[in-house]
């Protein structure tokens, strides 16, 4: 296990400056009429050991591009990656094996995630020899623990994940994510793709192996009730960048951008039968973004140098509140509770 | 788990067919090479002579039975060697992608618009005849539906949750296209070697008619329909046995890749278990 007493002054376990993923979009063989895409352009994250860092935004916002890149699976165009003190992007890389056992990932799907011609106990088993463990009571012993921190039972190993349940298979995605003993396990919409009954469990046993293990995490939501729960610190993007990050109770309580508003207002409250905010059309595409603020077609705050003037860069306050926004003095703290032009009417 | 009635008569002929190839020297009643004698030339099928005999007086039901050897040997090792070659190509292909990608697919579009049996031809008049040459040009002219197969199906699974997991592990490439893409492409890589090991024995049958195969003293299936072709009308037998038992295994190679076809389809997986 690895505990918090390791990490001394620096306390960020991972550090993210910068980052920028750039996809070239067309272009034939001589090259005309190519374009970029910006999926991420320009994004910083701090990580504090034993934290639960939300990352959250609209499908295509790049949150999946931030956690593939961490994970070393895509290569940034831009930017730095420090992983525990270790820089694992640009020039002296980390190896992937060295990568393996600092950071892992628990996929959205547990149906797509565990190989179906592979049992329980070889898809825990084959990590750990990769990494060097060959004596067998010891990979006995490490799997059997590991089962039942996540709940199974150790005689369920020589099964198959067709004969488990959504939930359960989650739980053997988690199992996965933590056989090699990472110090920061990504999440990246670990519920989403359960039943709403299950959704909790899983939540708690997150919660729980973060406490009894020691993990930081980055948790990849759009579903604010779901980061809400579990994030200490939340980071909302969009279109590629972050436009607001910082406490989580500073941000439900105080959202300061106008896009971090208009999502805390989506969130289903069923004590409150009023019809619910939405964003008003589409997010814009990032090959193609908005003049001005990225945010600004669909915001209702918009003023004229919001569409003439790119967003300001990110204005962090003395409490670690950070805002891009022009105008984010003058509308903090407001949610959109008023009807308004802005409901399309469905709840 | 119910297997349909075609399913297992294809097995059947083919579990017969490899089991006639194995025990030829005990099932054959005389040695199909030299068990000539000019005293039973030409006798129509009988109880002692079971297939009748061919102008040499030999028998031809022992020159079946020890032709199987043969048809069986070149249609099972030549689809071997088209399976290793297509999935090593489809699979590298469909992971990697990029210029390895292309040039993959410009060569099996190549071997798609070459008549894979002209090909072979081809490589059998510069090897000369013989089995060596036969599993050669046999094996090195029908890997594109294997290839394309296993490309395609890499293609879709490099996708899936458990690959990427796999590389987060820290598994290299190799690693991955072994233990996580090609368990979950073998049903119908399966499929397709079956069904390609009964058009490699036809293949065989062809080349060995046009005397390209086995050369004449050996028995194999098709040299023996290429020899009795003269006598068709006066000596049917001579034909019709060694034609039947082509029919038979081929017939029954195709039943059974059906069948494998249906067993291994994901969604009769689900509803197996």
């Amino acid at each position: 296990m690895h505990d918090a007493a390791h990490g001394s002054a620096d306390d960020v376990i991972l550090r993210v400056e910068d980052l920028a993923v750039h996809y070239p979009i067309g272009g034939g063989l001589r090259g005309g009429g190519r374009r970029l895409l910006r999926a991420v352009d320009g994004v910083d994250l701090e990580l504090k050991r034993g934290e639960c860092l939300g990352l959250v935004g609209e499908s295509g916002c790049g949150k999946s591009t931030v956690a593939l890149s961490i994970l070393g699976l895509q290569t940034p165009t831009r930017g730095r990656i420090v992983l525990d003190g270790q820089v694992v992007t640009g020039g002296q890389s980390l190896d992937r094996m060295a990568l393996a056992r600092i950071v892992q990932i628990v996929f959205q799907d547990p149906y797509a995630s565990l190989n179906p011609r592979q049992s329980v106990r070889r898809t825990l088993e084959a990590p750990l020899r990769l990494h060097g463990m060959t004596a067998k009571s010891e990979i006995d012993g490490r799997i059997e623990a590991m089962l039942s921190h996540v709940g199974l039972r150790p005689e369920q190993a020589g099964r198959y994940p067709h004969e488990f349940s959504g939930g359960q298979r989650q739980r053997i995605g988690i199992a996965r994510a933590l056989i090699l003993n990472p110090r920061i396990v990504i999440c990246d919409e670990p519920v989403s793709a359960l039943d709403v009954s299950i959704r909790a469990q899983i939540i708690n046993l997150l919660l729980e192996l973060k406490e009894t293990l020691g993990l930081s995490y980055i948790m990849i939501s759009h579903d604010l009730g779901v980061v809400e729960h579990m994030s200490d610190r939340v980071a909302v993007m969009y279109l590629g960048r972050i436009v607001e990050s910082g406490d989580w109770r500073e941000i439900f309580e105080r959202p300061a951008h106008p896009y971090t508003q208009t999502l805390i207002s989506a969130i289903p409250d069923p004590l409150r039968r009023a019809p619910l905010a939405t964003t008003r059309g589409e997010p814009p595409s990032p090959l193609n973004p908005p003049d001005g603020c990225a945010f600004n077609p669909r915001c209702r705050h918009a003023e004229a140098v919001c569409r003439r003037a790119p967003a300001p860069s990110l204005d962090v306050r003395p409490d670690g509140h950070a805002v891009r926004c022009w105008r984010a003095d003058e509308i903090a703290g407001q949610t959109v509770a008023e009807p308004s032009a802005a409901f399309n009417g469905s709840s | 788990m119910k297997l349909g009635t075609s399913t297992i008569i294809g097995g059947v002929l083919f579990a017969l067919a490899i089991f006639v190839g194995l025990f030829a020297p005990w099932l054959a009643h005389t040695d199909p090479v030299m068990g000539a004698n000019l005293m039973n030339a030409e006798e129509p099928p009988s109880w002692i002579w079971w297939f009748g005999t061919d102008a040499q007086g030999r028998d031809i039901y022992s020159r079946v039975v020890h032709g199987a050897r043969i048809s069986l040997t070149v249609g099972i090792v030549s689809q071997l060697v088209n399976s290793v070659i297509g999935v090593t190509l489809g699979l590298t292909a469909g992971y990697w992608g990029g210029w390895w990608d292309d040039v993959v697919n410009a060569l099996t579009n190549l071997m798609l618009a070459i008549p894979s049996l002209i090909f072979a031809l081809a490589i059998m008049a510069v090897l000369g005849p013989g089995l060596t040459s036969l599993l050669i040009a046999l094996g090195l002219t029908n890997w594109s539906f294997s290839c394309r197969i296993a490309r395609a199906s890499a293609l879709s699974l490099k996708s899936q949750g458990y690959v990427q997991a796999a590389k987060v592990l820290g598994y290299g490439d190799l690693r991955i296209m072994i233990t996580q893409l090609l368990p979950n492409m073998l049903g119908p890589i399966i499929v397709i070697s079956t069904l390609g090991m009964g058009g490699a024995i036809l293949a065989e049958a062809a080349l060995s008619f046009l005397g390209l195969g086995i050369r004449p003293p050996y028995p194999s299936w098709g040299s023996m329909l290429s020899e009795a072709r003269d006598q068709i009308t006066t000596a049917p037998w001579l034909s019709v046995f060694p034609g039947l038992a082509i029919f038979l295994t081929v017939l029954g190679l195709n039943l059974l890749g059906d069948g494998l076809r249906d067993i291994l389809d994901p969604q009769s997986r689900s509803r197996r278990t």
